[in-house]
């Protein structure tokens, strides 16, 4: 019938999403038969039989590459034969790890030749999308050769747990989404103004009292270690961001005397502005606090914040003006806001953690530990490429959120947007350009919880996705891209992602829940 | 715990004062002398506004409770609509309830509520009818001991006083449900308060409708308008001509709606109260109905020759209406309902113009270069076969702009934003109904609250007589499918539409947007725990009071 032809277009590699950096295919193509689908570990590998990252993505992606087995065709067995450097099959993603692979695949068998396990979870995604189903259910995969990397290391998103409470199911429903894309950094904004979720072992109140509620709307100390290995299993970092002084008033319901008791006149008004920095008690307690989440989160990093402290509360507050005095700070707060910030890095310092913090700390105060992460939320193109370039000239690692705030929606097409982002392209030496770490894509939680989270992420996260991951000469054509993120985002929904239409369309198996 | 508690609660109570702007609170509080204390104000979740409401602080448990058809009632047992109404409702009220276990509370005090009696009032219950326009949509609910009574002319305006029952109950500090003492009247403002949803640009589930029909009753909506074919694809399987579909949708199988199918949403939505307005829309957007019905568009030609592409619905040959005829007979005996949407917007007259017979065809009928002349002559003669079925029809402002000769009780349907005062003016001094859909096109989204925007509209905010008001018969949320499909239409369509719903059922001068934004929070979470039961901070509020 005249239906079949138009499912029946030809899949070959650009069917990938991201890009990978170098590929050959042809239309030589083999079936693929469920019953005779092995994934094994090459001779040679250095992880073996019981790699827990490896056996726990040969299950999950035998049901992604084949979603309805009940038709098996073909009698000729297929293997992905994997092969590793290192068995670093019980480690942590970090930001020093490489997810290189070589995919290779030919009759009766792939290849997939990676440096660490994580690179073989990427070279795994890649052979998953190869597969696809001709209009009788039969699966193909055709002749490939692959060689890939990512173009940056870092390439993340940010959910916001604190302006409304994330149901660790989705969570987790994020991470699996996130490893389709390649993503590799959960950045867990995890407390904020409106609520504080995360349920402190050292400081327990914090949530009993700062969350929502302190019973259904916290993550307990299960939750998030069951979300930091889910997401190792993706190859995916977990970065706690706890930031202070400002966007803290939450923590102060749980914790008496951390927040700056602000003044009317010469009486205190009842409200709270940001972290008190005069005490020495809010040093005792960042220290213990930020003590207990380096031993919870395993990655070598931890986001400070530092964003946007309003300065009013301290300036009506005697106490602090009187140290100011004492400082010899003058009426800048500025420098009473970069003494807080440098003692909180320095906490982390010597927790052997590297600190992320907002462009605003650098803003203020250039004189921060090289080793510290700018990470750079706000302005025009223009407006951040310039601060791209002074971060950089400083010698500062540098992360990219700014054009990515996918929070903010608009009608049509944005994720053009996001794609056409060129984070490279700021006047700088090539030392500079190596100092850009990666890019971030944030979904702030104002107007976004579960019910709506899933399909305002993706598939327009996905567009930043390709941008971070491949290279950026072969993806420039964002009509190009067009088709293939199509493609891309009925493959999220037919892994069961709420992932939007990008315009008028369809999928051949449409999205079946309500 | 206990501080956030008492922290939760005192934001309530201050949100709640900020709302204290209505007459009726002012009322209660001089003839009940109640207390304006944050017990009373579990009413800040009524949505939309009943038109007259008092509850007082007084609350009954709800025990044993039952719903029931009340002894004089003209519905008995029989009306399968009521009792399957009573079902869903409790099942909405106490359904989580009954898997967290029993959870009575040994407190003696406040007194027990066993019944709730529903009351038809009218000889004819209009049970096994279909709502329509003129459909009585009253209601009156008394809750009260020794029973709760709820009594309405009619059906429909029972199934909208369960609903408002419904929001009333909320769980005490121990769990068990209970019910503020209330009386309420109500009535809608208008009587077309629709939805429409696109499943041409998208296909849309069977159960994504389904889904979004039940939405539309906790708001009120009584109208489905279903824009379910257009240029991209035809996904209804029409009996007539099958193969619109087999060749139009995007799949002949999964993405269409087969007779069984659209049954099922009309029955769906008449046991909700809600009306299903199909429409067909002509003689633009029917790229996808020229697949599987030859000879039906207009062949665009480029200079001398065919393009191979086609325009329009090709409105110089007689084989055209007779497929229409053909056609809309079907669609008369398939959809109920009174009304049948034509469309008639946005015709794209190139086309037409480089066709050699069309042009022919304009020279003989002497309509010059004027090619809406020659979109009237064709909307009027399709208006006359639908006229033949016994339907009434709506279309899109553009048919009344073009003078098309309607018949007296034509819905024109304003949708072009700026001017649609204008519109909305023009229309009523011409005698014609209308309803709005110009300021509430939700695909449209933006950052931020704009829901506030959509519910700031007043429709009859136009100059006209007050007969010229009159003939505004409500409006319409419009979820155009470009970017909508089953994965993100609920959380896009709601609570936004929500904000249409109040402002086309409740009085007039509802129009606090602080109070408004209290009760909807409470309301969305209603809808979130309802459709998606997920735990929601305000469901926790809520719960708390």
């Amino acid at each position: 019938g005249n239906f079949v032809s138009h499912s029946l277009y030809l899949h070959t590699v650009e069917g990938v999403w991201p890009l990978p950096q170098s590929f050959t295919s042809s239309t030589e193509r083999y079936p693929l038969n469920p019953k005779a689908f092995y994934f094994g570990y090459g001779r040679q590998s250095a992880a073996q039989q019981d790699c827990s990252v490896l056996d726990a993505a040969f299950k999950r992606y035998f049901s992604l590459i084949f979603p309805d087995y009940t038709s098996g065709s073909g009698d000729k067995p297929f293997t992905v034969e994997i092969r590793v450097d290192h068995a670093d099959c019980d480690s942590y993603p970090n930001e020093n790890s490489s997810e290189r692979y070589n995919l290779s695949v030919s009759a009766g068998q792939a290849s997939l030749n990676a440096e660490t396990v994580w690179g073989a979870l990427r070279g795994l995604e890649t052979f998953s999308q190869l597969v696809y189903q001709d209009d009788f259910g039969t699966y193909f995969v055709n002749k490939t050769e692959i060689d890939d990397f990512p173009r940056f290391q870092f390439r993340g998103i940010l959910l916001d747990t604190s302006r409304h409470y994330l149901p660790v199911q989705a969570i987790l429903k994020t991470l699996d989404a996130m490893a389709y894309s390649k993503f590799n950094v959960f950045h867990w904004h995890i407390v904020d103004d409106p609520s504080f979720p995360y349920q402190s072992r050292t400081f327990p109140d914090l949530s009993s009292t700062g969350a929502f509620h302190p019973m259904t709307h916290i993550y307990t100390q299960s939750d998030v270690r069951r979300v930091i290995s889910h997401a190792r299993l993706w190859g995916i970092r977990v970065l706690p961001e706890f930031d202070s002084p400002g966007h803290t008033q939450s923590w102060g319901k749980g914790q008496s005397d951390l927040l700056t008791p602000c003044y009317r006149g010469s009486t205190p008004s009842g409200t709270f502005g940001p972290v008190n920095p005069v005490l020495p008690s809010t040093y005792q307690f960042m220290a213990r606090l930020f003590k207990e989440v380096s031993s919870v989160f395993p990655d070598s990093y931890i986001h400070l914040g530092g964003d946007e402290v309003d300065f009013s509360c301290w300036k009506s507050n005697p106490d602090v003006r009187a140290f100011m005095q004492k400082m010899g700070f003058g009426g800048d707060f500025t420098k009473l806001e970069a003494f807080y910030m440098e003692k909180i890095v320095n906490i982390t310092s010597a927790l052997k953690k590297t600190s992320i913090v907002w462009q605003d700390v650098f803003d203020y105060h250039e004189r921060i530990p090289k080793d510290t992460v700018l990470h750079i939320w706000k302005g025009t193109p223009a407006s951040y490429k310039e601060e791209l370039s002074r971060m950089t000239k400083a010698g500062m690692r540098v992360l990219l959120a700014a054009p990515w705030y996918i929070n903010h929606i608009a009608y049509g097409q944005d994720w053009r947007n996001y794609y056409t982002v060129q984070p490279l392209n700021f006047s700088g030496t090539e030392e500079q350009k190596k100092l850009v770490i990666g890019g971030e894509v944030c979904m702030w939680g104002e107007y976004v919880d579960a019910t709506n989270l899933t399909p305002r992420l993706w598939p327009r996260a996905s567009a930043a996705a390709e941008r971070l991951w491949s290279d950026e000469k072969q993806t420039s054509s964002v009509d190009e891209a067009f088709p293939r993120l199509q493609d891309f985002r009925c493959k999220l929904v037919r892994r069961g992602i709420r992932a939007e239409p990008l315009h008028v369309g369809h999928c051949k198996h449409e999205y079946q829940g309500v | 715990m206990i501080t956030a508690l008492k922290f939760t609660l005192l934001l309530l109570a201050l949100a709640f004062a900020q709302g204290l702007h209505y007459n009726y609170i002012d009322e209660l509080d001089k003839e009940a002398g109640t207390v304006r204390a944050v017990q009373a104000s579990q009413y800040v979740s009524l949505w939309p506004l009943p038109q007259k409401v008092k509850i007082l602080d007084l609350s009954f448990k709800l025990t044993s409770f039952n719903i029931v058809d009340a002894k004089e009632s003209s519905a008995g047992s029989s009306c399968s609509l009521l009792q399957d109404a009573y079902r869903r409702y409790y099942e909405y009220m106490f359904g989580i309830a009954k898997r967290q276990g029993p959870r009575k509370s040994r407190l003696t005090g406040p007194s027990e509520l066993t019944e709730l009696q529903v009351w038809i009032t009218s000889p004819d219950s209009e049970c096994d009818g279909y709502p329509s326009v003129t459909s009585d949509e009253s209601y009156e609910l008394s809750v009260d001991l020794p029973y709760a009574v709820l009594k309405a002319p009619k059906v429909w305006g029972a199934l909208h006083g369960l609903e408002t029952f419904s929001q009333l109950v909320y769980e005490d500090q121990y769990g068990a449900k209970s019910i503020n003492s209330t009386a309420i009247s109500d009535f809608p403002r208008f009587a077309h308060r629709g939805i429409l949803l696109d499943s041409s640009r998208h296909f849309l589930p069977l159960k994504v409708i389904l889904a979004n029909l039940e939405t539309m009753a906790m708001n009120k909506f009584n109208v489905f308008h279903w824009h379910i074919v257009d240029d991209q694809s035809f996904p209804y399987l029409s009996r007539t001509f099958p193969q619109l579909s087999q060749q139009g949708a995007y799949h002949p199988y999964t993405h269409v709606y087969t007779p069984a199918d659209v049954k099922m949403v009309i029955e769906f939505g008449r046991l909700r109260g809600i009306r299903v307005v199909p429409e067909f829309d002509t003689p633009g957007h029917t790229q996808s109905w020229g697949k599987g019905q030859k000879d039906l568009l207009t062949p665009c030609y480029s200079g001398s020759k065919p393009s191979g592409s086609f325009g329009p619905v090709n409105p110089i040959l007689n084989t055209t209406y007779d497929f229409m005829s053909q056609f809309f007979k079907e669609i008369s005996t398939v959809f109920p309902d009174a009304y049948v949407h034509l469309g008639g917007d946005e015709v794209d007259f190139t086309c037409w113009k480089s066709n050699p017979d069309i042009q022919k065809f304009m020279d003989q009928q002497g309509y010059g270069q004027d090619y809406k002349k020659l979109e009237s002559f064709y909307i009027q003669k399709l208006l006359d076969i639908v006229t033949t079925t016994h339907k009434g029809y709506m279309i899109w402002q553009e048919v009344f702009d073009n003078g098309v000769k309607l018949k007296p009780d034509t819905v024109v349907h304003v949708w072009i934003g700026g001017g649609a005062n204008e519109e909305m003016g023009k229309v009523t001094a011409a005698g014609y109904t209308t309803i709005l859909s110009a300021p509430w096109y939700l695909d449209y989204i933006s950052y931020a609250q704009d829901w506030q925007k959509y519910y700031k509209v007043e429709p009859l905010d136009f100059d006209g007589t007050e007969e010229q008001k009159k003939l505004v018969i409500g409006g319409e949320a419009c979820l155009w499918g470009e970017y909508v499909d089953a994965t993100n239409l609920t959380p896009r369509l709601w609570p936004r539409a929500s904000a249409v719903a109040e402002r086309l059922w409740s009085a007039k001068d509802v129009t606090d947007i602080n109070d408004a934004f209290n009760r909807l929070s409470v309301h969305r979470c209603r809808m979130v725990a309802h459709c998606y039961d997920i735990l929601c901070i305000c469901i926790s509020f809520y719960d708390k009071l």
